[in-house]
């Protein structure tokens, strides 16, 4: 029967096919929808079209709400309704009647009923409780069309509260005899779990059955459930890799039915959503990427038809190969894809292609340097696409000598562009390149100009406060402070002094502070003029009153001299009876002001030192008022960031950024990236500016945009010719990457000098060379640190408080002799210094040329003997760790394989006449061990010997290698337990029970052991840059004052040592007046460290996204520093 | 996961709009009339993809068709060019030879097609024959609309 019936249906596509043109027709001129689009058709206006529809809307209501229509008419009638929804005009009257239809409706009315719901209702309307029971009963029903419609309006939109209603039903789905229910059931739950993660979360056994199904598009089905939990814990599915592999290699080499080719590909939807998941896997992971490599070869080999779909893979591919842990010989296949995507004539590819580029090219510079003609090309291409891609890709390789001219090509584009969405996104890349590589002054002050101009009031809030704080803060040379102000003055003064009307309100604002704050630099300039410039902004009409705020406020601070109070009192009259509250305060505030000039001096002194501004950026004055608050009741406090997540989570949207390579194992960290696990970690600690040589080699990099570089190298900027540096670099370094020769770099730049060529190409040809210098450099990046000249121009300076020239810290970093930094340097991390410095002295700390002697002296004689007391002994208290292994009971003596770790004193835990337990605790890379010392002193054997342990915040596992289970009379046994943190605390206190039988009689002993938080504690390396990452991304945190230890010269570096020494921190990095510091748990739990010297004592900041962990953590650092 | 899939005429009207994430009407509205605006303004021999707002927006014309779909940042736009694609073998092959007259007078099938091919904004079956072999069963009720429930049953995916 089935047989006959499969013939029938295969038969009925000709058949439908054959009249379905008639049947249209025949439609359009009977049905009332027919007529409905004839009519709209042949109408002229869009009013008529309304006036047609609102007609046909009132009948359709009629028709709906009246009694004796029939379920075919409402079926009719529904799909009108769809249709004048379509054109935009509401028929919510119908969405009752099409829950109803689907409700009552035979088969196929209901079919109409539930498409009307799905497009008519969305996710969180209040009608569809009304459908639950429907979709229940046709869950359930027998026959498989209801089924399906089911599962397919469940899959669309269903209440999130109800999933538990329906859930059992769709679950028992997976097991349904048909591969089309198991199918449908399977992307249901997909759904449900994009809905509600944790409402299908005990059910994941199941999707591991789908997965295995015998029908592939079932296990397809499946993948899409996969992607999503493993993008959400990568680590819970590190053991499906291998299936995964094998899956895809079956894929690859067509072993699939033919029904799922597409164009003879096999199965192209499986190969990408495989290869995305593989992509997750491996990031980060060299054993998993391992498993990889293979099926990634065989891909790219087998994806050689030119069609797309095929290319579709290809690229897939090369995306894969990129984020998961490098293969240089895959790597090599990948970057001769992108260059085929790259220069072919297809513009889709070459989109894709230049995307592609985007991505990698950090990893591998050389690439645009292969490329450097076509991206020249494609800067001026006509589709705006392509332009943008490009400069996304240019954005990627700006340094300090080609970023005046990537900032013109952007700014051109932002004069052309008119999408919002892109204007803010450049405007906001072009000023933190600006920021970052201002070659001077002037450039940097007119580039921001055109960048307040071009934002528009659009531009994000950061970037006048971002430049208003470097204006004011300034950077290390008071004489170049000076100059960017008065460049901004001068430059502002002629702004204003032109056609003010069109400047953006937010512009207007940044030109207000500054010249309210520093045109007194400007001698010859008459306050009184400025004061008039500033008033005249007033009478602008598009003016807000945020605006007119700043602009008194500027005036406040310039009222001197007679023709300023009389401007100033005017200004007061117009405002003082203002409605606007906040203005109508500052007019006061202006007014008493001028009229005191001793008043005024105090307030709002000229040359301010920075001690003025002294803040508390703990707010630890609030502390009183935040606990009465919270004790009254009130709702504890979200930093932005966290409040913006759970508004994301609501809205359901992701709004997370690209996220093709942040590594989420934050332990792994030291082994991403394409340089050896020694170099990294070990640059890291020794080259000031990790945050670039990470930024080259860790795959890590592409989140680096949008995280604030607040963070860059101390030392004063010689202005050298950064090529000529190149080349001394070049020449001096003994080391240089394998796969490129020394001085290869150069010779690609240079490739671009102009030889005989033809007059346009030429232009192009400078245009490269301009572009692309300094890339050549960053290839030897790679292996050998960044060079000085391309560190930041501004670079932020903490504010101290002396005036910054006498500020210590800075004295040291500001030094003409490196030496003394290098020294610096060392002494963060005198092991890491130590044991890299055989290998890399010369390449990660790039001296100037002529200081190279005396620095390559310096370093030699600082590494046997690291200076600033880094060898301190070590107090051992009694639950300090000793670094060093001690010995001192011979009888209870550590296992062999943990006698080079760091341990405490064995103590004892509880003794009788015939037992003594002691313990101590081990602390091993990623674990802690507790070691339990038992000595059997009796005259009978242990038998049955069992500890037990009841703790809260830790997990106590046995370690296999040591089981215990009898101790002979007079003898010693040891076994060692693993802890793990559970929940973090300040001390973990653990009870434990030793039960055995001795003499056949069972006896019990209790014992009891704490141990601190800081045991757990181990240093994490990461690089300023990813430190700036993850510092947004965790939400929880605890900031406090604590005591500074003052017994050197630099207190900072020396508290900062001292935790590292005790907590075994990780200094990431020390700029001045700040510091930051990582660390994690012993499984991964990172937690940061951020502190601040701030009126002699120090402001530490600590996130985590790990509750309670930086209060524990904080408590402890509270504790190291007292008892130093 | 794909976002939302349009269809809409050269002359800018809506033909077809399926929506995986809620949306409020609102922000509906505005959404197409924007992006019909943008597809709308690009030549023929530009790039088929589109960064707009925080989705990838990956279009192609067919006749005096537009279809459009947004995905999100981490999907492949190209395979998304052959989902667009194979919904258009899907249509020709249902309605034979297809034109934009067969999908403004019969746009609840067109709906139906989209829901069997595309489940919750991701791809459900690709095999074109399964897809209308789909369809095809749930149409041949719609001429036995009166027969007994039994004979539905037969009829129902054996």
């Amino acid at each position: 029967m089935s047989d006959v019936v499969e013939k029938t249906l295969t038969a009925l596509p000709s058949l439908l096919s054959l009249d379905s043109q008639t049947v249209a027709t025949k439609l359009s001129s009977t049905s009332k929808l027919g007529a409905l689009i004839r009519g709209i058709t042949e109408l002229r206006s869009k009013h008529e079209e309304e006036k047609l529809i609102q007609r046909e809307l009132a009948s359709l209501k009629d028709q709906v709400s009246s009694p004796h229509t029939s379920m075919r008419q409402m079926k009719e009638a529904m799909v009108r309704a769809i249709y004048c929804e379509m054109l935009g005009y509401e028929a919510s009257f119908s969405y009752i009647h099409a829950i109803k239809l689907a409700q009552q409706g035979s088969i196929l009315d209901k079919r109409v009923g539930y498409l009307a719901v799905c497009l008519f209702l969305k996710e969180n309307h209040e009608l569809l409780l009304l459908l639950v029971n429907t979709v229940l009963k046709d869950l359930q029903s027998t026959n498989l069309i209801e089924v399906c419609m089911a599962l397919t309006v469940v899959s669309q939109m269903f209440p999130k509260d109800m999933i538990p209603a329906i859930l059992p039903l769709v679950e028992e789905k997976l097991n349904h005899s048909k591969e089309i229910i198991r199918r449908k059931a399977v992307l249901a739950l997909y759904k449900f779990y994009v809905m509600a993660p944790n409402q299908v979360q005990h059910i994941h056994n199941k999707f591991r059955k789908a997965l295995c199904d015998k029908d592939p598009g079932v296990m397809f089905a499946s993948l899409h459930i996969y992607l999503q939990m493993i993008k959400d814990n990568p680590e819970g599915y590190k053991d499906l890799t291998g299936s995964f592999v094998t899956i895809l290699k079956q894929v690859v080499s067509g072993k699939l039915p033919m029904d799922f080719n597409y164009h003879t590909v096999p199965a192209p939807w499986l190969q990408i959503q495989l290869l995305r998941i593989l992509s997750i896997l491996g990031k980060n992971d060299k054993h998993s990427s391992e498993i990889m490599y293979e099926v990634l070869d065989e891909s790219l080999k087998r994806a050689e038809i030119n069609h797309n779909i095929t290319y579709a893979i290809l690229y897939e591919c090369v995306k894969c190969i990129y984020t998961i842990y490098p293969n240089s010989d895959l790597h090599e296949k990948a970057a001769k894809c992108i260059g085929n995507f790259v220069i072919s004539s297809k513009i889709n590819l070459k989109y894709l292609g230049l995307k592609a580029l985007t991505f990698v090219i950090q990893q591998d510079p050389k690439l645009a340097l292969q490329h450097q003609m076509t991206i020249i090309e494609c800067l001026d291409h006509p589709d705006i696409l392509i332009k943008r891609e490009t400069l996304e890709l240019l954005f990627r390789i700006t340094n300090a000598q080609n970023v005046t001219v990537i900032v013109e090509k952007m700014l051109e584009f932002l004069h052309q562009s008119k999408d919002d969405y892109t204007t803010i996104d450049l405007v906001g890349k072009v000023a933190e390149i600006a920021e970052k590589y201002a070659p001077e002054n002037k450039w940097f002050i007119e580039t921001m100009n055109t960048v307040f101009s071009l934002g528009g009031d659009m531009i994000q809030a950061d970037i006048p406060n971002s430049f208003l704080k470097l204006l004011s803060e300034g950077f290390d040379n008071e004489e170049e402070n000076k100059k960017l102000r008065l460049f901004a003055v001068d430059s502002y003064v002629s702004l204003l002094e032109g056609e003010t009307r069109k400047l953006p309100q937010r512009f207007l604002q940044v030109i207000a502070w500054v010249l309210g704050e520093y045109s007194h630099l400007r001698t010859d300039l008459d306050p009184a003029k400025v004061m008039t410039l500033l008033s005249k902004l007033l009478d602008i009409r598009q003016i807000s009153s945020e605006t007119k705020t700043w602009v008194l406020m500027a005036m406040t601070k310039l009222c001197s001299g007679e023709a300023s109070i009389s401007k100033a009192q005017s200004v007061c009259e117009d405002y003082r009876s203002s409605s606007d509250t906040v203005l109508r305060q500052r007019a006061h505030e202006l007014q008493l002001l001028s009229q005191d000039p001793a008043l005024r001096g105090q307030l709002l002194p000229l040359h301010r030192g920075s001690e003025t501004l002294e803040v508390d950026f703990s707010l630890s004055f609030l502390d009183a008022f935040v606990s009465e608050a919270l004790a009254a009741g009130a709702a504890p406090y979200k930093p932005p960031h966290q409040r913006h997540e759970e508004l994301a989570q609501e809205k359901a949207l992701s709004l997370e950024p690209y996220e093709l390579s942040l590594p989420i194992n934050m332990s792994s960290y030291s082994v991403s990236g394409r340089q050896s696990p020694t170099l990294m970690s070990g640059s890291s600690g020794l080259s000031g500016d990790s945050t670039e040589l990470s930024a080259k080699g860790s795959s890590a990099t592409l989140k680096l945009e949008g995280v604030k570089r607040v963070w860059g190298k101390e030392g004063y900027l010689s202005k050298e010719d950064p090529v000529e540096e190149v080349a001394q670099v070049e020449t001096l370094s003994p080391l240089s990457s394998p796969n490129q020769p020394p001085g290869a770099g150069r010779t690609l730049s240079n490739a671009a000098a102009p030889s005989e060529t033809p007059e346009p190409q030429q232009e192009k040809l400078q245009l490269a060379s301009s572009l692309f210098v300094g890339l050549s450099l960053q290839t030897s990046v790679c292996l050998m640190g960044q060079p000085e000249p391309t560190a930041q121009r501004f670079r932020r300076k903490a504010k101290t408080p002396n005036s910054s020239s006498s500020a210590l810290p800075e004295r040291v970093s500001v030094a003409p002799v490196p030496t003394s930094s290098v020294d610096n340097m060392l002494s963060h991390d005198p092991l890491e210094a130590t044991s890299m410095l055989p290998e890399v002295t010369h390449e990660t700390i790039l001296p100037p040329n002529t200081e190279v002697n005396a620095l390559l002296i310096d370093t030699a004689n600082s590494s046997p003997s690291p200076s600033n007391g880094v060898e301190i002994p070590f107090e051992t208290s009694e639950n300090e760790i000793a670094k060093t292994p001690k010995h001192e009971c011979p009888v209870r003596s550590l296992p062999p394989d943990l006698l080079g770790l760091p341990h405490t004193k064995i103590t004892s835990l509880c003794s009788s006449q015939t037992l003594d337990v002691s313990a101590c605790h081990v602390e091993k890379d990623d674990s802690v061990s507790l070691l339990i010392f038992t000595s059997n002193l009796s005259d009978s054997d242990m038998e049955n010997i069992h500890f037990s342990f009841s703790t809260e915040q830790l997990q106590v596992s046995l370690s296999s290698e040591r089981p215990l289970h009898e101790i002979l009379k007079h003898s010693n046994a040891v076994c060692e337990y693993s802890l793990t943190v559970h929940a973090p605390a300040i001390h973990f206190q653990m009870v434990g029970t030793l039960s055995y039988e001795s003499s056949s009689q069972s006896r019990e002993m209790e014992f009891s052991y704490k141990l601190p938080l800081s045991s757990f504690i181990r240093p994490l390396v990461i690089s300023t840059e990813q430190y700036g990452t993850h510092w947004l991304d965790f939400s929880n945190d605890t900031k406090q004052n604590l005591a500074l230890v003052s017994e050197g010269q630099d207190p900072l570096t020396d508290t900062l040592n001292i935790l590292k020494r005790k907590l075994g921190l990780h200094v990431v990095e020390v700029i001045g007046l700040e510091g930051i510091a990582a660390c994690r748990l012993a499984q991964d739990q990172p937690c940061l460290l951020h502190c601040r010297v701030n009126a002699g004592t120090l402001a530490v900041w600590l996130r985590s996204p790990v509750p309670k962990l930086p209060d524990c953590l904080l408590y402890h650092c509270q504790r190291v520093l007292e008892e130093t | 996961m794909m976002r939302f899939m349009l269809l809409f005429s050269r002359q800018g009207k809506l033909r077809l709009q399926k929506w995986y994430t809620a949306t409020g009407d609102r922000d509906k509205k505005k959404m197409v009339r924007e992006l019909m605006q943008i597809v709308l303004a690009r030549k023929p021999k530009m790039c088929s993809f589109l960064e707009w707002r925080d989705l990838k927006i990956v279009y192609k014309r067919y006749a005096s068709l537009y279809f459009c779909c947004a995905i999100e940042e981490q999907d492949n736009e190209l395979i998304t060019l052959e989902i667009i694609h194979r919904f258009v073998e899907l249509l020709d092959k249902y309605f034979g030879s297809v034109c934009e007259l067969d999908i403004i007078f019969n746009f609840e099938k067109a709906y139906f097609i989209l829901d069997e091919f595309l489940m919750g904004g991701e791809i459900q079956d690709t095999s074109k024959k399964s897809v209308l072999k789909a369809i095809e069963q749930a149409d041949l009720l719609q001429e036995e609309d009166e027969s007994p429930r039994s004979v539905l049953e037969e009829m129902g995916l054996a």
